[in-house]
């Protein structure tokens, strides 16, 4: 790796806690945006020269809040300075001493504000998905337009509005109690989850615009994780996305079409990834504080633990399902239990379980492919044509759509073997 | 005489490496690695998964207590090891240095093994 390419990995990482720790000096995003790009700046200058710093987030920050403090003087003699705002004149010498003054427990709540202001309950989900994306992790409005198949401008329109909305904002500076702090974290990675997504439901050319989404989540994940190292949910979430992503080669073939979980080639699965989500789901058991994540989870990790689909322990899972469906209640989790029921009861089980999901599932296009899959497991081809047809004219993507298609084609050909798609990733 | 290369480096930084820049390291470290094999000099060779993943059992309590999170929360951790065969301190020092030069940031700490006992498990580790 390059000295440029060293010292670009080492911004990146320091970026939350430098943006996070000028977002409460300056008390606002811009000002803390500019000051950490203005540090960046010289640290390209100087790092290559002097060496990297020992600690390359706290000479960020020095750094970023003298040029910014000198250019609040500069443009107004008459506004008031932050408080506690004194410059630092010998930033060599200062820097370690600054270091250790910096409060290593302001950074969790540093970076944890940054990531929640992201995730503002006025702004859409997309909306705070692209902040996300460019305030904490610093991607480029280019490389964040790519991945939603929007135009530059159009980017930089979205995210200007969500920085508006999210300044008129009253965004707490305080340190945050236990309460707020548990409600951020909740609200942080619903977030992280919404990014991951973004980045998972990708199909054929998008993937590998996307894919990045999923490992910029995952990089978070663990951030925060290393902040609130005891929080099960955060090791579930954490489990939770690196089971998934373990997949994402074997998720698609040659001809970019989506290969479901029963037909992919286990070996192309990422052994590092399930490893660690493996780990992280043992960790987070030992609370005993189930939780959403960490269900799903252990769901992703019993797909995982199975060399081969016959191996999967569906008892297991249609129980892990059950937890869900009390904790969670939604016809969503009921159709995805549903899936196990009809590996451990059959398919007619699984009908009769999801026919009252009908009416609040009547848009929803994995509803009508679980459900024309169990009828045509039954050898009811007519009654299933009809679910597929209806999936087909529900898919929100042509890989969906595809996917359907087989189906049909199969039931052309009856002697070939039948599976059930799954409908949602875990 | 056996010495464990200790590799310590920002985790931050390392974890922000895109799978390009990681696959780059891991590829000049894997010609270190057949130039060690060949040479009869490489033993043992692991790379911890991140900190998180990581469990700490604390003895000093009874019953001991069991905390999520590594032993030493530092800006560098313990990213993983090596277990070299060299004559001497320096052939250790020269080891580390070529690793050095494939994988730059952070620090090797060279500790002389005391005891060593290669064992049998692992063998299916990827």
């Amino acid at each position: 790796m390059s000295d440029l390419a060293w010292i670009e990995a080492a911004l990146t990482s320091a970026r939350p806690q430098a943006i996070g720790a000028l977002l409460r000096y300056f008390r606002n995003l811009d000002t803390a945006e500019e000051a950490f790009q203005n540090a960046c700046l010289r640290a390209l200058k100087s790092w290559p020269q002097n060496g990297p710093p020992r600690d390359a987030a706290a000479w960020l920050i020095m750094v970023g809040r003298n040029v910014a403090i000198d250019d609040i003087r500069k443009t107004s003699k008459h506004a008031p300075l932050p408080e506690d705002a004194t410059e630092i004149s010998d930033l060599e010498d200062a820097e370690s001493e600054f270091a250790e003054r910096l409060d290593g427990s302001h950074y969790r709540d540093d970076i944890l504000r940054l990531l929640f202001i992201c995730c503002h309950p006025q702004l859409p989900a997309t909306q705070q998905i692209a902040m996300a994306l460019r305030v904490v992790s610093g991607l480029s409005v280019k490389q964040i337009a790519r991945a939603f198949l929007i135009s530059d401008a159009a980017m930089e329109q979205r995210i200007t509005r969500a920085k508006a909305a999210i300044a008129r904002a009253e965004v707490p500076f305080e340190t945050p109690g236990a309460p707020e702090r548990a409600e951020r974290l909740a609200a942080v990675a619903a977030m992280l989850y919404l990014i991951f997504n973004e980045g998972y439901s990708a199909e054929g050319d998008s993937v590998e615009a996307r894919t990045p989404l999923c490992e910029e989540a995952i990089r978070l994940a663990r951030l925060l994780l290393k902040l609130f190292p005891g929080e099960p949910e955060m090791m579930g979430l954490t489990a939770l996305m690196l089971l998934q992503h373990a997949r994402a080669v074997a998720r698609f073939d040659a001809d970019a079409t989506l290969v479901l979980l029963d037909d992919q080639d286990r070996s192309l699965w990422n052994g590092k990834m399930i490893a660690e989500g493996l780990a992280l789901i043992d960790k987070a058991m030992r609370h005993r504080r189930a939780g959403s994540y960490q269900i799903q989870a252990a769901v992703a990790a019993l797909h995982a633990r199975a060399a081969k689909p016959e191996d999967t322990d569906w008892v297991q899972i249609d129980l892990l399902y059950g937890s869900l469906e009390i904790l969670q209640p939604s016809p969503v989790v009921t159709l995805n239990r549903s899936v196990a029921v009809a590996k451990i009861r059959g398919p007619e089980a699984a009908l009769a379980m999801i026919a009252p999901l009908a009416p609040r599932l009547q848009n929803y296009f994995h509803f009508f492919g679980v459900q024309g899959a169990y009828l045509m497991q039954l050898g009811r081809h007519d009654d299933a044509r009809i679910s597929f047809n209806r999936a087909i004219a529900l898919a929100n993507t042509s890989a969906e759509a595809a996917h359907i298609r087989m189906h049909l084609d199969r039931m052309m050909d009856e002697s070939k073997p039948v599976t059930v798609p799954s409908p949602s990733s875990p | 005489m056996l010495y464990a290369i200790l590799c310590y480096h920002d985790e931050a930084v390392v974890g922000a490496w895109s799978k390009d820049e990681d696959d780059a390291v891991m590829a000049k470290l894997a010609v270190v690695h057949g130039k060690l094999a060949a040479s009869g000099k490489l033993g043992p060779v692991a790379r911890l998964l991140p900190t998180t993943a990581a469990t700490t059992l604390r003895k000093d309590s009874d019953p001991p207590l069991v905390l999520d999170g590594p032993f030493a929360e530092t800006k560098e951790q313990l990213l993983g090891f090596y277990v070299v065969e060299v004559a001497s301190l320096d052939g250790a020092l020269e080891i580390a240095r070529d690793l050095g030069r494939a994988n730059p940031g952070g620090a090797y700490e060279i500790r002389p093994i005391g005891l060593f006992q290669p064992g049998h498990a692992g063998g299916n580790a990827t």
